[in-house]
């Protein structure tokens, strides 16, 4: 499996990472390396195997639907780098 | 007392705590040392007057007769680990200035314990990478030296945690280990690495790379400090829902040096091609070791040792690029400059090419293509299903009344930095051949000091042992350590 430069592109674009149109060539060849070595996963038989879904074998904790913790504003904008009256600011998302 | 930061554990602890020394001595001797170490590049963000203030805390504490073993105890933090209002920003661009407003139950637990926080520690970005060489702060450079006079890499991720303990600019240090990042920087720098059972450490406050994955544990001199630091980074936490629901026992205690009747797997499927002749001996030397020790040694197999690396390798990125989706400018770190009509996908795309380093931005985009749709099947669930098959080979060997597996720890000695420049990712990938396995099995490893190449470089071998039995995996490695006699250090050039 090879990856073309507009796969390439479009991976970036799901990855939200912006490369450069002169990038795009070399970043397919790496992709496609790496998948190439993936491959090797084809010659197993998997056939009946579940996909492992966790290491050990123990159910997932649950604790009680109720609010433990909160009311923090400040130490949660404290590194934002953009807040203001309380928000996280972002440019603007709605025309 | 003079070299106290030479010290280990048991024996800073043991001088500590009969009042020989305090703990504001201790902490200043590793201040000294790291003051004079600025060429390892292995602190990144010293942490001196946080240091002493809790070294003086330490003391007041052992005069009270309420010590631990860690009270008192200088150590390094891997950057990776959350500390609060301290920089953590597992060496990316895109989290600096990132000030946690809480502490990771790690190193909670550690300082709850008394121990003294040095400073943060090098490592590859968001722990991906075997040479320390992806660093928002540059290279680590390992102690040790090739006979040629080249610096030689300390190992990765946990690269800087492998340098300081090595070099003595610290007593221990934390690491993280997701494929590898503790026991193979261990293996190059003559330390001694301990990857938990998945579990068994909390992963709260951990930066995030790979979840069903990751987990911390100590890096230290000895074997006897692993199991005393590993007692107290250990702990049942709510906090991280995977954490499990198993007492943590007295390590230590279980170092008896004792391990007669013990059967010890050599797996066959290790013996790779290439593998150099010195590392081959070593772990039959090894294999020797345990033998006369008392233990069975015993041939393995197991056969899917060979499809780890390309699991992981799916598998790994493929958790990043849905953890490291967070990274997105707006709630912490950095956030790129923008141009005039630049909309929120701009800002995403901007921040995350500026702020991800080439490896990071790499297993990203990876992640993304195999978990996206048409591949899932294809890749990550096929990976996810090779995965349960290696797990299944460790568990049939362990049903075969197997105590644990001795293999190498990396497949040669620490290579130069920058020799894998221009390398193909892949090539990189393949130096986690040995330690990748036992990760996607959650298992727990341990890497031991054992020999010298004939370069003069240090050489580890690796102990696998049974889901949550670390303390006797410690006491296999014990002997090991004790067997080995392993005593050299670099010679001090930086």
């Amino acid at each position: 499996m090879s990856i073309t430069e507009n796969e390439a592109r479009k991976v970036a674009h799901l990855a939200r990472i912006a490369v450069e149109d002169e990038a795009l060539p070399a970043l397919a060849r790496e992709l496609s390396g790496i998948l190439q070595f993936m491959e090797q996963l084809n010659e197993v038989d998997v056939e009946g195997v579940e996909p492992m879904t966790g290491v050990t074998p123990m159910r997932l904790k649950r604790h009680e639907d109720v609010v433990t913790t909160g009311g923090m504003p400040e130490q949660i904008l404290s590194n934002a780098p953009d807040a203001r009256e309380g928000f996280f600011a972002v440019p603007k998302v709605v025309e | 007392m003079s070299d106290l930061n030479r010290l280990t554990i048991a024996e800073a602890g043991a001088a500590l705590r009969k009042g020989e020394v305090t703990s504001l001595e201790l902490t200043d001797a590793c201040l000294a040392a790291i003051e004079g170490a600025g060429a390892l590049n292995a602190v990144v963000h010293g942490t001196p007057d946080k240091a002493r203030e809790m070294a003086r805390a330490a003391d007041t504490r052992i005069k009270s007769g309420d010590a631990t073993p860690m009270t008192g105890i200088p150590i390094g933090i891997k950057d990776v680990f959350c500390v609060k209002g301290v920089p953590s920003q597992a060496a990316s661009r895109i989290l600096e200035g990132f000030r946690p407003e809480y502490e990771s139950t790690v190193t909670q637990n550690l300082w709850d314990a008394g121990a003294v926080m040095l400073g943060k520690l090098n490592m590859d970005e968001f722990a991906m990478g075997s040479a320390n060489e992806n660093s928002c702060y540059g290279r680590a450079v390992n102690p040790w030296k090739a006979a040629d006079g080249r610096e030689l890499t300390p190992g990765g991720s946990s690269g800087g945690s492998a340098a300081a303990v090595a070099a003595d600019l610290c007593i221990a240090a934390t690491g993280t280990d997701t494929g590898g990042s503790i026991r193979q920087p261990a293996a190059f720098t003559g330390t001694v690495g301990l990857r938990p059972t998945y579990g068994r450490v909390s992963r709260w406050g951990v930066i995030a790379y790979a979840s069903s994955l990751d987990q911390a544990g100590p890096m230290t001199k000895t074997v006897r400090d692993a199991a005393i630091m590993l007692g107290v980074m250990a702990s049942v936490d709510d906090k991280d829902s995977t954490s499990a629901d198993i007492p943590v026992p007295d390590f230590e205690a279980a170092l008896t040096g004792d391990i007669r009747g013990k059967k010890i797997g050599i797996p066959r499927e290790y013996r790779v091609d290439g593998m150099p002749a010195e590392i081959d001996l070593l772990w039959q030397k090894g294999a020797d070791m345990l033998r006369d020790a008392g233990a069975e040694i015993v041939d393995i197999s197991l056969p899917h040792t060979k499809y780890a690396l390309p699991a992981y390798y799916v598998i790994a990125p493929a958790e990043a690029s849905s953890n490291l989706a967070r990274y997105d400018g707006v709630r912490y770190g950095r956030r790129a400059k923008l141009g005039q009509g630049d909309g929120i996908t701009e800002m995403y795309e901007k921040t995350r090419a500026e702020g991800f380093g080439p490896e990071v931005q790499r297993r990203i985009m990876i992640g993304t293509y195999v978990l996206s749709a048409g591949f899932y099947d294809a890749y990550y669930n096929r990976a996810r299903k090779v995965r349960a098959l290696i797990k299944r080979d460790f568990d049939e060997a362990y049903a075969q009344g197997i105590d644990s597996i001795l293999a190498p720890a990396t497949p040669s000695a620490a290579f130069p930095l920058g020799a894998m420049d221009q390398a193909d990712p892949v090539q990189m990938y393949l130096n986690d051949v040995f330690t990748v396995t036992l990760n996607l099995a959650g298992l727990p490893g341990i890497s031991v000091p054992v020999g010298l190449d004939k370069q003069g470089l240090p050489l580890g071998l690796q102990l696998i042992g049974r889901a949550f039995e670390e303390g006797e995996l410690l006491n296999q490695a014990l002997v090991l350590e004790r067997a080995a006699g392993f005593v050299a250090k670099p010679e001090r050039w930086w």
